[in-house]
């Protein structure tokens, strides 16, 4: 069937601010449909809040919103747009929900839009747990047994809803419990990653996770499940068509087995132990899902348990949308789904489209490969004090790295180097309990819990003696993964008895399975260049192969590669032939691209996004792109973005062998470190080290700004002013150094990112317990203690310099006062309050920086603003974070601009100007946190970032931007009620100009014993409600029973932020809009004040310009 | 260690050797080697039976289901190299073999793999791939850059190749490639004659489930001869599961034998071969069975000589199929099956005479994928509907032939 006719513009809803969940994969996704939707003709429009994508780059869709993606704001934008169609399978569970919201409100029947891709009742089939069960029956497939439980509907008086009666709910779970058992698993419908569920062992977990689920679920509605821990789990990645035609585009065996989601699970592509009598009925069974659940056309998932036992095989899930898990099938396969699924969604089948890898296939067939692609998440525990680390069915990871190989071991070992986690292989981990008498239990102990290193425990338990099958009993990990592991401890030990082999041969042997040099050096106590020099002594490198869908049947034309070692051939003669490599470099001038590797907190899309237009940039001067990066989720990963694509670990190894294969033809001009975060910048040495050219800023001066000795020194000689501080090496001079510049003080770890260790110490004792972490943190072992500027305003400015002219892109304002990380602060273009000669300053200071680090590319520099003098925190001569955000805000390619001079570009030809360009609307930044998925975790904010992602508000005011903004991060603001107020002694003036204007607005005010005092001394109304140490009821009990609407609260001390935790923690779960900065909360009145004005208007980017 | 850790069964130890040794071997150290008739040497270690095979190189680039292919008897005189790494995972059990006689127990001659056979892990493994590759007289070898190799089929065609596996690495490359060189190959070799079964027998064995295995259908609606040219049990279990018991006959029994059967309907098996060879014989009698008016279901090397009955011409592939992903489409529904293929002549579609039309098409390469005789209740498929290895998607193929008998 041809491209529908009947259809000219579709709106594409996208997946806004990162959350765990929810990434950067529905970017990748979002690009490729639109990309491919606008090649036919199609006039897009799109909607997305997360300013950090590239789809929200305006040369992409024909009308694109940055707006909160919120049933409100997208039926704004349908009114004004007036779309034929909306495509809602692109932006994860966001888009999904917002599409049946306005299904449900009329929305779309009012303005005859179609659901492209997926139908509401597709949708509703698909996600409500009980709809699923009964057309799983339909088909003859096999639920877990399991009970759907809602929690009733609260009405008041006037039949109003008031929310949901959990404990009826928590009756019926009770109920339920005795049918099904436990331990049990319990999952909330209509939430993404599984927020609010888990594994439940006992009646006590049982209770917790019911009511948490049922509050997490916009229904109220839960799905218990029997355990099926242990059993083991598969997905299937689906596209179908029209015509009906479907074909799996990829298998996934999860190594962890059930009880771990899938997105926090280690997993392998494809199922490697399952037989083809086993493959083929899972095969079918995830096409009849589709077709019962009326998945139309596009990509979906399904998910499976097998027992290992019996094969018994039962489904667990379906989405009927692109996925996380879409997004890895594609890159491990070279199927682009998320382009093909665009296209099937406006009329095309399957046979009528092509596989661009090969170029001479249709897309209807399934990709089978000839290599092992191994998935391994990375968390962020470190950044969340008091979470629960243990893994569970709610997902708790917040980025992952792919890897490739030709066997499991090799694709596994990639993986683990990949995730930049420290490992460079099967490193040692510590058991606990060894030594104390029951080392057997202490082992089966540490086996069976589902932690994220649970694979390195197991490995570690191997070392210590424990059998295979001793630990699959322990931990229900399959035999097959288990004798691959214990391979490698037998290959380990063999290398730690014999020192490295002697043989080329033998060290080929140990490379295909994956060992690093690094690895290989601390196993055999060497350096690991010396590893290194000895390998490549012998002639042993890595050859690469091609991602070509097809194992090799047909020739690919898209450079898709990874590498491998392989050996190679003997002619006639007896001459050994090289081992087959099919790099095939080119014979043009080239550029390399390092990406950011897996997603963190403080390094994630906004990298991509810089990574991305880098290769942009290159394409546009004709030079060729090489892109190396191992995050699946990313768009830099489509091999559609650059000309060439590596996907592999970013380490010195790793990279420097592609560099070696990639000179050997043409001209290659360098490698650009400055794009994808710390990831490549720490490698920018040991590539410099080797010769390899580093395009743009010197790895010296990156290292100059980076290292916060240097960088004192670097300041006092421009003039440029710091706060007091000092540089420290240990704790008793961190000591001397605060006692020279007075509490408090801002312990800063050197190289380090968002803010990791970063604290505000208040007295001696704070300094000793967070100077020591930071130390630890620190690479290179040095921190800065310096006088924290309470009160003081945070700027971040970001540059571009071509070595001579410097033009300042943008400055923005923090809403939050310094001390809170600037990725975790809401922030402004233009400022909001800083006076033009202070902007003009700034501006100075930002030119005299870039000067004197002989900046050629973007720069990053953070200033505090206090009583009008401007100090110097930091300045990073690299892409930062906020780099898509101004290029949004001003309108102008920064990162694209910066690359071209990296590749010797002028500035003048980009006609700037100075800078700062003035935007044409107020551009507010907001951060989104994850707090809710992590119980005991206080929400406060502070110096090191915790952040996920950020959404973007513009419009005509100020308030107006900021209020979008919080929209956006999904806090909605109250227009009346209660507002509770708790501030810290400093902010006291600042809490009573609040108080009055929410006064104005109509609220009424609580507030604590002495902030009360103080409002009332002002003369405003206000009554005064029990701190929690005060006896009940006190605030938390207000908050629980729904009694407060605001809540700004503002600590400080360590105590006293013990003490409020639990008051930030209740606003948090009762989705209480909750500020712990007084500059937040007056930013949030100011907000409110403006919506009572005026409505809110959505606008398109094309339109402001 | 504690004396726990220690105690344990010896029985169950893992023998990590198993894995450490794999990989590719220089020749001094090599216990297998491939020896290809342009006179490329592949050395690497020797699995499965030892001695030396001859035969065809071919490369299989399906993920699941080794053991069907290594017993599907269309591979007499092959060597099947697998492109998937892992070969071995799931080791071997009783009910995945594919032949359906005693004489094609053995057809593939030996077997190439990237990665060592690993041992099994999973629940219906009854062997040890390794082991039960002995039993089965195939030669293995591993530690081969498999995916090298398939390229160099993809673009130079399939080779003759001579393997050897020696536990004492004592291999003569020089006689190895003396020996596939030799080789007279399958080009002009009727190899149905060695595969196809010596005597008739009944089948009524229905398709595996998961719960129960095989059980036999009992209710026939339907009586099919299937004339076995190396006939895929699974071919067999599709018809029981559309409701018709088989007789097997001998692939050089004739027509009027086949039609003293008072069938409902025909099968010609798929097979090895050439089809030219094959059809010498039994193109004659496919003839009478056209004649006859019966229905007949044509599959792979079936389909080849049906249509050579018909009259038309079969050619030798540029790069024939072989893989479990390929795309065909049935022309007269317009959709589009996934299949397993496995087949390196075809029926060129300019030759088909009047009457007799193009039912299916592979959507890889355009080439003729299936047949209908108008007017007549015949139907004939090149890729594989009883899967087994693959997808399960023609299985409608088998339900319009019952519904041909009809």
């Amino acid at each position: 069937m041809p491209k529908r006719t009947d259809i000219q513009s579709i709106l594409v809803i996208g997946a806004g601010p990162i959350v765990i969940g929810q990434a950067c994969e529905f970017d990748y996704s979002g690009v490729q449909a639109i990309k491919a939707l606008k090649e036919e003709g199609f006039r897009i429009i799109l909607v997305n809040s997360n300013p950090a994508t590239i789809m929200t780059d305006p040369d992409l869709a024909d009308a694109t919103y940055i707006e909160p993606i919120t049933p409100e704001f997208v039926a704004k934008i349908i009114a004004k747009e007036k779309p034929d169609a909306i495509l809602p399978t692109m932006g994860g569970q966001t888009a999904l929900n917002t599409a049946l919201a306005l299904d449900k409100d009329g929305t779309l029947e009012k303005y005859n839009v179609e659901l492209i891709g997926a139908k509401a009742d597709a949708i509703e089939k698909a996600e409500d747990r009980e709809k699923f069960q009964v057309a799983m029956e339909n088909i003859g497939l096999e639920n877990p047994k399991s009970v759907i439980v809602e929690a009733p509907k609260k009405y008041d008086a006037n039949g109003k809803e008031t929310g949901k009666d959990v404990l009826e709910g928590l009756k019926q779970c009770f109920d339920a419990l005795d049918d099904l058992g436990l331990p049990a698993i319990i999952r909330p419908a209509f939430t993404l990653g599984g927020t609010g569920g888990g594994v439940a062992n006992n009646r006590e977990e049982y209770e917790a996770i019911c009511r948490s689920g049922m509050e997490a679920s916009p229904t109220g509605q839960i799905l218990i499940d029997e355990s099926l821990l242990g059993w083991k789990e598969y997905e299937m990645e689906v596209v179908r068509d029209t015509a009906d035609n479907c074909i799996i585009i990829c298998s996934i065996e999860n190594i962890d087995p059930m009880g771990v989601h899938t997105g926090d699970s280690i997993t392998v592509a494809p199922a490697l132990t399952l037989t083809d009598k086993e493959y083929q009925i899972m095969r079918n069974a995830s096409i009849a899902v589709l077709r019962e659940i009326g998945v139309e056309t596009g990509g979906s998932n399904v998910q499976f348990a097998v027992h290992p036992e019996t094969g018994r095989l039962v489904v667990i899930e379906m989405n009927p949308r692109v996925s996380r898990s879409s997004a890895l099938a594609s890159k491990a396969t070279g199927f682009p789904i998320a382009k093909i699924a665009a296209k099937l969604a406006v009329g095309y089948t399957l046979d009528e489209l092509d596989n661009d890898i090969t170029g001479v296939t249709p897309a209807s067939f399934e990709p089978t490969i000839d290599y092992v692609v191994t998935k391994i998440p990375r968390f962020a525990f470190e950044k969340y004090k008091g979470a629960d680390e243990m893994l569970s069915t709610s997902m708790k990871s917040v980025g992952e790295a792919m890897a490739i190989g030709r066997t499991f071991q090799e694709s596994f070992q990639k993986a683990l180097r990949s995730l930049e986690t420290g490992f460079c292989g099967l490193n040692e981990v510590e058991i606990p309990n060894l030594g104390k008498g029951d080392d057997y239990n202490a082992l089966m102990a540490a086996c069976s819990q589902p932690t994220r290193q649970r694979l390195l425990v197991i490995a570690q338990a191997m070392r210590h003696g424990l059998s295979v099958e001793d630990i699959h009993k322990a931990s229900s990990v399959d035999l097959w993964f288990l004798r691959q592991f214990a391979d490698l401890i037998e290959t380990e030990k063999n290398l730690q008895r014999d020192g490295l082999p002697a043989s080329a041969e033998e060290m080929n042997l140990i490379k295909s399975k994956g060992f690093s040099d690094e690895r290989l050096a601390m196993l055999t106590e060497k350096s690991e260049a010396d590893v290194r020099a000895y390998r490549q002594g012998l002639g042993v490198r890595p050859v690469y192969k091609r991602i070509d869908t097809c194992a090799a049947e047909f020739a690919a034309k898209t450079p898709y590669l990874y590498s491998t070692y392989e050996t190679g051939m003997m002619a006639e003669d007896g001459s050994i032939l090289p081992a087959e490599c099919e790099a095939q470099p080119s014979t043009r001038k080239k550029a390399m691209i390092l990406g950011g590797g897996p997603n963190r907190i403080g390094q994630g899309i906004e990298f991509d996004y810089c990574c991305c237009h880098a290769a942009f940039a290159m394409e546009d001067l004709g030079i060729e792109s090489i892109m190396v990066n191992c995050n699946p989720e990313t768009v830099s990963t489509d091999y559609d973005t650059s000309d060439r694509l590596y996907f592999e670990p970013l380490t010195l190894e790793d990279v420097s062998e592609i560099c070696h294969v990639e000179q050997a033809t043409g001209d290659f001009s360098g490698v650009i470190v400055q794009f994808g975060g710390q990831t490549p910048l720490k490698l920018s040495q040991g590539l410099n080290e080797q010769n390899i050219p580093i395009l743009g800023t010197s790895p010296d001066a990156i290292d100059l700004a980076e290292d916060r000795k240097r960088f004192s020194i670097l300041l006092d000689e421009t003039g440029l002013k710091q706060a007091p501080s000092g540089i420290a090496t240990t704790v008793d001079e961190a000591l001397a150094i605060a006692e020279r510049v007075g509490y408090p003080v801002m312990v800063r770890p050197s190289n380090v990112l968002g803010g990791r260790a970063m604290e505000i110490a208040h007295d001696d004792s704070d300094l000793k317990d967070y100077g020591a972490k930071a130390l630890d943190a620190a690479e290179g072992g040095n921190l800065l203690v310096d006088r924290y500027l309470s009160d003081a305003i945070e700027v971040d400015v970001d540059a571009i310099c071509d070595g001579e002219n410097t033009h300042v892109a943008g400055i923005m304002q923090h809403i939050e006062e310094a001390g809170v990380h600037s990725g975790d602060s809401a922030c402004s273009i233009p400022p909001y309050s800083l006076s033009q000669p202070i902007q003009d300053e700034l501006a100075r200071q930002a030119r005299i920086l870039a000067d004197a680090l002989n900046v050629k590319g973007l720069m990053n520099v953070q200033f505090a603003v206090k009583d009008d003098e401007v100090f110097v925190l930091e300045a990073n001569p690299r892409a930062s974070r906020t780099v898509p955000f101004v290029a949004k805000a001003v309108g102008k390619p920064l990162a694209a601009i910066a690359a071209k001079i990296m590749a010797d570009e002028k500035l003048g030809q980009f006609e700037l100007g100075e800078g700062p360009i003035k935007p044409p609307r107020i551009a507010v930044k907001e951060a989104v946190f994850p707090f809710a998925r992590f119980n005991g975790v206080d929400p406060a904010l502070g110096p090191e970032m915790r952040s996920t992602g950020e959404v973007m508000g513009i419009d005509e005011t100020f308030e107006a931007a900021f209020l979008k903004s919080q929209i956006g991060a999904g806090v909605d603001l109250p227009q009346s009620g209660t507002c509770f107020i708790s501030v810290k002694k400093s902010d006291k003036t600042a809490a009573i100009e609040t108080a009055k204007q929410l006064k104005k607005l109509g609220f009424s005010i609580i507030a604590t014993s002495g902030t009360a005092r103080d409002i009332k001394e002002e003369g405003i109304d206000v009554d005064v409600v029990n701190k929690v140490l005060e006896g009940r009821p006190h605030i938390v009990d207000k908050i629980a029973d729904g009694d407060v609407q605001l809540v700004i609260n503002t600590t400080e001390g360590a105590q006293s932020m013990l003490d409020s935790a639990s008051i930030r923690r209740t606003a948090l779960i009762k989705g209480v809009p909750y500020y712990t900065t007084i500059s937040g909360g007056h930013a949030a009145v100011r907000a409110i004040s403006a919506l009572k004005e005026s409505p809110l208007e959505a606008g398109s980017l094309q339109s402001y310009s | 260690m504690p004396n726990q850790v220690a105690n344990q069964d010896p029985n169950t130890k893992f023998n990590s050797d198993e894995l450490s040794k794999n990989g590719s071997k220089s020749p001094e150290k090599a216990t297998g080697a491939i020896a290809l008739a342009d006179g490329t040497i592949v050395y690497g270690r020797g699995s499965g039976a030892t001695g030396i095979a001859v035969g065809e190189l071919c490369f299989n680039t399906a993920i699941t289901g080794y053991q069907e292919i290594l017993t599907d008897p269309s591979y007499c005189d092959q060597i099947v190299m697998f492109t998937f790494p892992h070969v071995g995972n799931v080791g071997a059990n009783e009910d995945d073999n594919e032949e359906s006689s005693d004489n094609a127990t053995s057809a593939a001659r030996g077997a190439v793999f990237r990665a060592h056979p690993t041992p099994p892990a999973n629940w219906r493994s009854k062997d040890h791939l390794g082991a039960w590759l002995r039993k089965k007289g195939i030669v293995g070898i591993s530690g081969v850059d498999t995916r090298a190799l398939t390229k160099r089929i993809r673009e130079g065609g399939m080779q003759k190749v001579a393997i050897a596996h020696a536990a004492d690495g004592q291999i003569d490359k020089d006689a190895l490639l003396e020996t596939a060189r030799a080789w007279s190959g399958v080009e002009g070799s009727d190899l149905a004659k060695t595969v196809t079964s010596e005597e008739r027998f009944e089948s009524k064995e229905a398709l595996w489930d998961i719960a129960d295995g095989y059980s036999n259908n009992e209710n026939a609606k339907y009586h099919v001869v299937v004339v076995d040219f190396g006939v895929k049990k699974n071919i067999l279990r599709n018809l029981a599961d559309v409701g018709a018991r088989a007789t097997v006959v001998p692939a050089t029994t004739s027509a009027d034998d086949i039609l003293a059967l008072n069938p409902d309907g025909i099968v010609l098996s798929n097979g090895p071969g050439d089809p030219a060879a094959t059809g010498e014989y039994a193109a004659p009698t496919i003839k009478a069975l056209i004649e006859s008016g019966k229905p007949i279901l044509g599959i792979c090397l079936g389909h080849q000589m049906l249509a050579l009955s018909l009259g038309a011409k079969t050619k030798k592939m540029a790069q024939g199929h072989h893989g479990a992903n390929h795309p065909v489409k049935d022309l007269e529904t317009g959709k589009v099956e996934i299949v397993s293929m496995n087949h390196g002549f075809t029926v060129d579609p300019d030759s088909l005479p009047e009457g007799v039309e193009q039912s299916h098409i592979s959507l890889f390469d355009g080439t003729n994928s299936g047949l209908r005789v108008v007017g007549k209740p015949i139907i004939s498929v090149q890729h594989h509907p009883e899967a087994s290895p693959g997808p399960q998607d023609s299985f409608y193929l088998f339900e319009r032939f019952a519904e041909l008998m009809n």
